[in-house]
């Protein structure tokens, strides 16, 4: 009795209104995404649990559950156990390639009866209760080589495991920790080379190869020239040529993986992204409709069920990934703005709430699930909006799917528990 | 460092949200392209067509109407014929019609149903629609067909077609905005003519459709609806009973009937033979039938009383004897002889009063009276007083309505010819180079004067009326009687005055009982005042022409027949001319022996004859041929060709040119058409 007590009084019920707050307002958009209008359906009716919004319902109520046993739990398990959890779910990501189910392509699912489980969503939560307890580890300094590729070990298994059961989008999602790992003293050049990298594929893209070569041409010469007289010294000059030169090779190597590594459906998202025209019928379909919803919003909305671009199943896969396009359509900017609102609330809260950890396991932990939500907010809202690849993963409790719903709220509840026991927490610092 | 990074990660991710914000906030609120994108893939608008108005005739009877057709539509993905040949038996297709039709449609929407068939009427409706239970995908929706009671009026009423591109783009350079790709509009006749009251106003229905095009439903409860409007009814003035007999007695013909009401200018039968079947131009059988009446060499499409060029022949001569007692150059007891005339005649004499004149046609006589007209002026030089005298009968003339339009409510009505001072001056290429010998020719209502069936009826309400007339019109109501264009209630005085029509009308009454009409023409209980006329033309034999009106006293009717290349208009057009008022005044023939006589008649041999002697096998023949093949095409060319034979003939000197087409018509040069007979 003590200890729950203790819980309600020491949970951070900021981020819990906002969790509510989202799961609700995700379960109006999943309803609203399947409404009929022919056969409007509504929870008393038969076979409302066998459409999608009845099973987020049963979802939700679910969810409840885990959250109860998550808050019930002594703190201490999640520390003692990270690595036995990831070990778990490494087992699991084997095993599903083994007895998994194929859903849409990918062989990722676990059937039980007529609800589907996908590991790869919780192998996140585990990589990041995996990091914490490394990183936590006395001693440990990601400024030293040895520490930088465990660290590398731990993130990289689940990713290649994840794509050898054809997941690319949620093995993607394992590049966010990156944002963790600079926060935990990671030399702030591997961030500058990836974002370096993003930038230069990106410009491979939009612009011709020898385009880029004059390009690096001309900005390393301004580099030398703009460069006090007294650095201007060989050693220098030649470092920056080879950088530039790398930077070709780079750009080189992205367009032959382009043309030969990537598949044929890949090559067309990336390309949709740079001509939004492009092959209007079959990629480029997906983000023009889903910009036509969003666009056709306007400030306040169509209002909710009223969205004719969501009603009549423009729109693909309306209430997994491209749950954004409900919001934006019913609920207009004013919707999309509360949504994007929401999320940064929820990610600088728990930034806030990291930073007040004693123990660095919980200060890490708390940095990973930031660096997963929004790499998830990022890609999601992005490619719904044009600005982003399609890469079918879901924006974090609002898209239908049990997996995605249970391991989100699984990963963020097991860090509210910490924090509510923060003060016990002694920092083994 | 730690705090750095902290801010560092915060600001990306703040970077981030307002990057997004942005770009949400131009797409929904700035960028209006995609509120447009969204209507455009789940609103569609659905045109509801409206009921075309009806036409009735003057004693409201139905005479036009729309009859319920079933299109059929397929929905391939749904359609399983099992049996195809079974299915294309009944409905009467061949195999590989049935393979593109099904083809096409699947090309167009596996989903939606697109056209099959159009326009099966009720009886194979009924005849399939036990036999659809083993065709699902299949389905029927009801359209109207526009359909003519009566055979006979089809030129007049015109009939209704698919809007043509050239007209489509003619409209909206009008600024009509109303019409689009595939709409049914009224082609010719009064379908065209009232188009706008007709039409009435589509309808318009916005329906939300899904991404597979399955309609869901009306859009935001049917608030942008709009019901469609029925068109509004006309009240034809004819009487189709009327109508239907003149028809019956003009086939074998070529020619026209226009019978006018003089009191109001109501046209109670308007007959142009040959006529055609306007059904079959709004059916199925449209592009065949066209085909068919465009190639006839009879042109059936001309609706010949409005449009059609004929010279009046001595149904003029009853203008001149007005204009001549109006200018006070003859009187009532006015004689001429024969003597020192340049023109035959057969009455044997002299005529000793305008009476007689009249009654003879006594083309010396109004010889006489025109030479009077042109030259009773204060002007010494001959070529002055022709000038001024030509000047003064010209603006006479077209109160007539001669050489102008007269307004009817039907399009493409010709103006006809009447010759004015400018004109012979550009034929003998300068003021005062011509003189009275050059140009009495028109005087007995040859040469240059060009007129049609309508005016010459027109003619004939004038006199009834005593000097003046309604616009002749068609239509005498829009949804009830009396609505209509205050134009067509308007008298219009010929500026002749009534005292001069009775000597004129005496010699009319003369003409019926003792001249030059037939005797089976006459009536024994209603007094027929006619005239009769017969037109000189280049294709062989003349143009019989009779315009008359009755009864003497509040004349009833005025009607004007003309039969091509029939001969004396006395002997071949009178008699149906006066049939056709008896039907009218007395609601029946009593003369079965003359009516059937009449009926039977053919004068297409004469007409067949006259084409094919003009037809010379050369190569400019050729290629006169082929461009016959629209009616513009055949109207100009007619008219070109009357204007440029009249301009040949009144050149002094002019080299003779040859018509590869009519190389026989070509008049001799620097002589007027000399009329060998005219009564």
């Amino acid at each position: 009795m003590k200890r729950e007590e203790q819980i309600s009084r020491n949970l951070d019920w900021v981020t819990v209104l906002i969790y509510i707050l989202c799961v609700v307002a995700g379960w109006l958009n999943i309803y609203a995404a399947i409404y009929n209008p022919e056969h409007p359906i509504w929870i008393f009716d038969d076979g409302f649990f066998d459409t999608n919004s009845g099973k987020q319902l049963i979802w939700i109520g679910t969810t409840v559950l885990l959250i109860i046993a998550i808050l019930v739990i002594d703190h201490r398990f999640y520390d003692t156990f990270a690595f036995p959890i990831y070990g778990f779910f490494l087992f699991m990501l084997l095993a599903v390639l083994v007895v998994g189910t194929e859903v849409k392509g990918s062989h990722s699912w676990f059937r039980i009866g007529s609800f589907q489980l996908q590991p790869a969503e919780f192998s996140k939560m585990a990589t990041c209760l995996a990091l914490a307890k490394y990183l936590s580890t006395p001693l440990t300094n990601l400024s030293r080589f040895k520490d930088q590729l465990n660290v590398a070990i731990i993130i990289a298994i689940p990713p290649i495991l994840i794509l050898a059961s054809n997941e690319t989008g949620v093995a993607l999602v394992f590049a966010s920790f990156l944002i963790l790992l600079y926060r935990e003293g990671l030399p702030g050049m591997y961030p500058a080379i990836f974002l370096a990298v993003v930038t230069l594929f990106i410009l491979s893209l939009i612009f011709e190869e020898w385009q880029i070569y004059i390009g690096l041409a001309v900005v390393s010469a301004l580099v030398v020239w703009a460069m006090p007289r007294y650095e201007r010294k060989t050693k220098n000059i030649l470092a920056i040529l080879g950088v530039a030169f790398c930077m070709g090779l780079f750009v080189t190597g992205v367009d032959w993986a382009i043309n030969n590594v990537l598949k044929e459906h890949q090559r067309n998202r990336i390309r949709v992204l740079v001509d939004p025209d492009f092959d209007r019928k079959k990629t480029g379909y997906n983000v023009r409709q889903a910009k036509i919803a969003i666009g056709s919003g306007g400030l306040l909305g169509k209002g909710y069920l009223q969205g004719t671009q969501t009603k009549f199943d423009f729109v693909p896969e309306q209430s997994t990934d491209f749950i954004f396009c409900t919001v934006g359509e019913e609920f207009g900017f004013a919707g999309s703005l509360t949504v994007v609102g929401l999320f940064i609330g929820l990610m600088l809260r728990l930034i806030y709430l990291a930073d007040r950890q004693k123990s660095r396991f919980a200060r890490v932990y708390g940095y990973g699930v930031v660096s997963i939500i929004f790499f998830h907010f990022l890609v999601n809202i992005g490619m719904t909006i044009g600005l982003m690849p399609v890469i079918g993963i879901p924006l974090p409790f609002f898209s239908y799917g049990g997996s995605s719903l249970w391991s989100f709220s699984i990963l963020l509840f097991i860090f509210l528990k910490l924090d509510a026991h923060r003060s016990q927490m002694l920092s083994r610092w | 460092m730690d705090e750095i990074r902290k801010r560092f990660i915060q600001g990306f991710i703040i970077l981030i949200a307002i990057l997004y914000i942005g770009r949400l906030f131009y797409l929904q609120v700035i960028d209006e392209t995609y509120k447009l994108d969204a209507q455009n893939n789940a609103i569609r608008k659905i045109v509801q067509v409206p009921f075309r108005g009806l036409i009735y005739d003057r004693n409201k009877k139905l005479i036009v109407y729309n009859t319920p057709v079933y299109d059929l539509y397929i929905t391939p993905k749904k359609a399983h014929v099992q049996d195809t040949l079974k299915f294309c038996r009944l409905f009467d297709i061949t195999r590989s019609e049935f393979d593109s039709l099904t083809h096409l449609a699947r090309i167009y929407s596996p989903v939606r149903p697109s056209l099959f068939l159009r326009q099966l009427s009720k009886e194979e409706y009924a005849r399939v629609q036990d036999a659809m239970v083993d065709y699902p995908g299949f389905s029927f929706q009801i359209s109207s067909l526009r359909t003519y009671q009566s055979k006979g009026m089809a030129n007049a009423l015109g009939y209704v077609g698919e809007i043509s591109p050239e007209r489509l783009l003619k409209e909206q350079e009008k600024g009509n905005e109303y019409y689009r790709q595939g709409d049914y509009v009224g082609v010719t006749g009064l379908e065209r003519f009232y188009e706008d009251e007709l039409r009435g106003q589509r309808g318009e229905k916005y329906v939300m459709v899904n991404s597979r095009g399955v309609e869901k439903g009306p859009f935001k409860n049917g608030e942008f609806d709009r019901e469609p409007v029925a068109g509004k009814n006309l009240i034809s003035s004819v009487d189709i009973a009327l109508q239907d007999f003149a028809d019956s007695l003009m086939q074998h013909k070529v020619g026209s009937v226009v019978a006018i009401e003089p009191s109001s200018g109501e046209i109670l039968a308007m007959v142009s033979a040959p006529t055609y079947d306007p059904s079959k131009l709004s059916g199925r059988t449209f592009s065949k039938y066209f085909q068919t009446l465009n190639l006839d060499p009879l042109h059936p499409l001309i609706n010949r009383p409005p449009s059609a060029y004929y010279r009046p022949g001595s149904t003029f001569k009853l203008i001149q004897a007005l204009i001549g007692l109006q200018l006070g150059v003859i009187s009532p007891s006015t004689g001429f002889g024969h003597a020192g005339v340049p023109m035959k005649c057969h009455c044997g004499g002299t005529s000793s009063s305008i009476q007689l004149g009249i009654k003879n046609s006594c083309n010396p006589y109004f010889y006489n009276v025109f030479k009077r007209i042109i030259y009773n002026n204060k002007e010494q030089n001959l070529f002055k007083k022709s000038a001024v005298g030509l000047q003064r009968w010209n603006d006479m003339a077209s109160k007539f309505g001669i050489g102008q339009e007269l307004g009817i409510d039907l399009p493409n009505e010709t103006k006809g010819k009447l010759p004015s001072v400018e004109y012979y001056d550009k034929v003998y290429k300068g003021p005062l180079r011509w003189k009275f010998s050059n140009i009495y020719s028109v005087g007995i209502g040859e040469g240059e004067i060009v007129i049609n069936p309508l005016k010459m009826a027109n003619v004939a309400a004038i006199i009834a009326n005593r000097g003046w007339y309604v616009r002749p019109h068609l239509v005498k109501g829009i949804n009830e009687a009396g609505n209509i264009d205050n134009k067509y209630k308007e008298h219009i005085s010929v500026g002749i005055d009534r005292r001069h029509f009775e000597p004129v009308i005496e010699g009319m009454v003369g003409a019926v009982n003792a001249g030059t009409v037939a005797a089976e023409a006459r009536l024994s209980d209603i007094q027929i005042c006619g005239k009769t006329g017969t037109s000189q033309n280049k294709h062989g034999q003349d143009h019989a022409i009779f315009i008359a009106f009755a009864p003497r006293e509040n004349p009833k009717i005025a009607i004007a027949v003309f039969i091509e290349n029939a001969g004396f208009g006395g002997t071949h057009s009178a008699p149906i001319a006066s049939l056709c008022i008896e039907k009218y005044l007395k609601g029946k023939v009593e003369r079965k022996a003359m009516e059937t006589r009449w009926m039977n008649k053919s004068y297409l041999a004469n007409v067949l004859s006259a084409k094919s002697a003009s037809a010379k096998p050369n190569k400019e023949v050729k290629a006169t041929v082929e461009k016959d093949s629209t009616i513009e095409d055949y109207q100009l060319r007619n008219l070109k060709e009357e204007l440029f034979k009249l301009d040949q003939a009144n050149k002094p000197k002019a080299p003779i040119f040859k018509i590869p087409m009519q190389p026989q018509a070509v008049l001799p040069k620097n002589q007027k058409i000399v009329p060998k007979k005219t009564h």
